[in-house]
């Protein structure tokens, strides 16, 4: 009953919490706990049906091949009909559970954590729109619909990062977010176009079918172009290299908001949208390449940056970036499902991780410096149990959630590059580490005498232990329960555990948090001998390889100089027309209004003068007075 | 025999003179007097037509009646102006009164 009802109402999904964004924004925004009521109860609504849906999916037998599409009309114009509308399949279900679910916990966290903040009323107001367009985008059912969602996605990310607006900093990081991702779009628009343009029409069950026969008729080349700039979208949304710099950034907002950003909405929506544009990517083998090389690339990249980080919430913004190249690689080698199942078992254990670094912050305000914390174990076990389950988990120690997700995708990676399967390895091995580091460093050793930490409140632990709960046991039961015959592309895949792969990941998981420990946590070894040992490889990559500075670089020589440029231009050419065409009249008004005396018989004679000329032109001239002059009788 | 050509001739100089006081006189009084030249001009012929071409319908009678009394009230308005004008500036030179120019 109610999953007929979750199905067939699954536009309610988003909606309901558009229209709690609607209420808090408009009229609850100044009563904080009527505010925080109405966006948790819609957001719980929501989370019903979300489950309904996903009950719904494999009750009725939908598959990726056999989707549930709802359509409105909703714009029409001669050679292009836009729907609106919800596309139900396994993959976009379990993104809704995801999340909903996510949604959920980090609006019940912030009662807590926003507790007494000026703009509380604000900000559940922007988490509801927020985790609104997210859901929106998820049922999309043409690229349209994406897109729109898409960019408010990208708007509620800015105005979330922006949230304590009055800082410089958080505004810097807002319009950097915003920028950058928007660089991204603008490949994605093109590519959208393009799309129109070769299939006239950008939904998606038509495209699938489609894309096939295009491709037996003229190739893949213009089609791989096409493709590469949808990829564009995705990789700034996603944080890939290069675009990936936003990202750490964002950590300017509210530590829920970025467990937000982070796990379940925008960062995600790359890597759903190479998924569900799939049918599009999977027939052209040089896209997928490219995917797969960027995303071990960023994987690689972003994992030796937070090797070095000292902020906790930038070490998780590295470590998201690199689980995003992960999810990426999986997609290029052509694993839907590895892919989502990462992303679901990711979306868990990083919203924990970063709930429970924000119970951190909250227990230790201003204070960001991993290495100014120490010993919170005592202190908050709550979060210490939370935090660990997350390490465990996205080091892919068994048997958490990470160890299958991350199991499935260095087998499909193993299956088709040796290369890209090395990196993904040695990924691993880093991640393990320098997960590892942050939680010794945070939460063993000794306790630092003039912090003053306290556990998290209620509000905050109950989605910590729900998350936690999640993050151990999120993995084995899509793992038990046939998971890659729902989400996947193409014919199901679920190969189960490869025993090699997994021991030899877990043993390198294992030799990394060791090694952690004993850099870290046994006191043997100082950690700032190391860094000094190596200082070129550690300065690079404390100032993440001077990307930021590069693109600063960038920007100050060709973005100003082209603006020099056209500033001369503008001053000396365009503005010398536009004066000269307004010069013109001016002389000429200069020249005529000399004749304008004010003697008011001088006028009366030219007046005179001119009906004599007139006259005479009309006697002489005009066939009208031809009989007047030739012979009257008067 | 006096025909319509005499009186059309007699109103034509009238204009012309009327004309020429216009364009010529210093004082606006002057000018003023000369339009009336003008109008009166006009009237001869409004007659002049009317009594030679359509001597059964009074239409230019009447016309040169209204013209007469227009005139009058024109004089009427036109003098007191003549007067504001004068108050103010202290001439009546038409030549002098040259501000309304660039």
């Amino acid at each position: 009953m109610f999953n007929q009802y979750a199905l067939s109402h699954a536009a309610l999904i988003p909606l309901l919490p558009a229209m709690s964004f609607i209420i808090v924004g408009f009229f609850l925004r100044r009563l904080p706990i009527l505010a925080a009521t109405v966006s948790v109860c819609m957001s719980l609504i929501s989370f019903a049906l979300s489950l309904g849906v996903g009950y719904g999916v494999i009750a009725n037998n939908i598959t990726v091949d056999n989707p549930l599409i709802q359509r409105i009309p909703w714009l029409s114009i001669s050679g292009l009909t836009v729907d609106m509308g919800v596309y139900i399949d396994p993959i976009s279900a379990m993104m809704l559970v995801i999340v909903t679910l996510v949604a959920l916990m980090v609006q019940i966290y912030s009662i807590g954590y926003m507790r007494g903040d000026a703009g509380f009323g604000r900000f559940f107001a922007y988490l509801s729109l927020f985790a609104s367009a997210m859901l929106g985008l998820v049922i999309a059912v043409n690229f349209v619909q994406l897109f729109v969602f898409w960019e408010l996605v990208g708007l509620c990310s800015y105005l979330l990062i922006g949230y304590y607006f009055h800082k410089i900093s958080a505004r810097e990081a807002a319009k950097k977010a915003f920028i950058t991702t928007r660089i991204g779009d603008f490949g994605l628009l093109v590519g959208i176009l393009f799309l129109q343009i070769l299939f006239g029409t950008l939904d998606f069950q038509q495209l699938a079918s489609n894309v096939p026969l295009y491709v037996a008729e003229h190739g893949t080349n213009l089609l791989t172009i096409v493709a590469l700039l949808l990829f564009l979208g995705p990789i700034g949304k996603s944080g890939q290299f290069p675009l990936h710099v936003w990202l750490p950034d964002a950590m300017e907002g509210p530590t829920p908001v970025s467990a937000l950003i982070h796990a379940a909405t925008m960062v995600v929506a790359g890597v759903y949208l190479v998924a569900r544009a799939f049918f599009l990517f999977s027939v052209l083998p040089n896209a997928m390449e490219v995917i797969a090389w960027i995303g071990a690339f960023t994987a690689c990249f972003a994992a030796s940056i937070a090797f070095t980080q000292r902020d906790i919430k930038r070490i998780l913004a590295y470590s998201t970036v690199s689980q995003l190249g992960y999810m990426m690689l999986a997609l290029g080698v052509g694993s839907v499902t590895a892919s989502m199942f990462h992303l679901m078992t990711h979306a868990f254990f990083k919203a924990l991780m970063f709930l429970a670094a924000g119970a951190v912050l909250h227990g230790l305000p201003n204070k960001n410096d991993i290495f100014e914390m120490g010993g919170l174990r005592h202190k908050m076990p709550v979060t210490f149990a939370a935090m660990t389950i997350g390490v465990l988990a996205i080091s892919g120690i068994p048997p958490f959630a990470g160890f299958f997700s991350k199991d499935e995708i260095l087998l499909a990676v193993s299956q088709v590059s040796m290369p890209l399967y090395t990196i993904a390895v040695v990924t691993s091995f880093m991640t393990a580490f320098y997960m590892a580091r942050l939680l010794i460093v945070v939460f063993c050793g000794s306790e630092k005498p003039d912090n003053q930490p306290h556990e998290a409140p209620m509000s905050m632990r109950i989605p910590l232990v729900v998350l936690g709960v999640l993050a151990v046991i999120g993995g084995y039961i899509p793992y038990a329960n046939h998971f890659g015959d729902w989400v996947r592309f193409g014919s199901a895949s679920h190969e189960g555990l490869h025993w090699g792969i997994a021991a030899t990941s877990t043993v390198l998981s294992i030799l990394a948090i060791s090694l952690a420990w004993y850099i870290y946590g046994s006191g043997k070894v100082s950690p700032d001998k190391l860094s000094r040992r190596f200082s070129t490889l550690y300065k690079l990559s404390f100032h993440k390889y001077y990307i930021d500075e590069f693109y600063l670089w960038l920007n100050h020589t060709f973005v100003d100089g082209l603006g020099k440029i056209l500033y001369w231009l503008e001053l000396h050419f365009v503005e010398g027309i536009v004066n000269g065409i307004a010069g013109l009249p001016v002389g000429l008004g200069d020249l005529v209004r000399k004749s304008q005396t004010g003697k008011l018989q001088r006028y009366g004679l030219i007046m005179f003068g001119a009906m004599l000329i007139l006259v005479v032109w009309l006697v002489l001239l005009s066939p009208l007075f031809k009989g007047v002059l030739s012979g009257g009788d008067y | 025999m006096i025909g319509l050509v005499h009186f059309l001739t007699v109103a034509a100089i009238v204009f012309a003179i009327g004309l020429y006081g216009v364009l010529s006189k210093r004082t606006i009084v002057g000018i003023l007097m000369s339009i009336e030249l003008m109008l009166n001009a006009v009237n001869i012929n409004l007659i002049a037509f009317s009594r030679f071409i359509t001597p059964e319908v009074l239409t230019g009678q009447i016309f040169a009646i209204f013209t007469i009394t227009v005139a009058a009230a024109e004089v009427a308005v036109g003098m007191a102006m003549i007067f504001r004008v004068y108050y103010d500036r202290n001439t009546v030179h038409a030549a002098r009164l040259d501000e309304m120019r660039w």
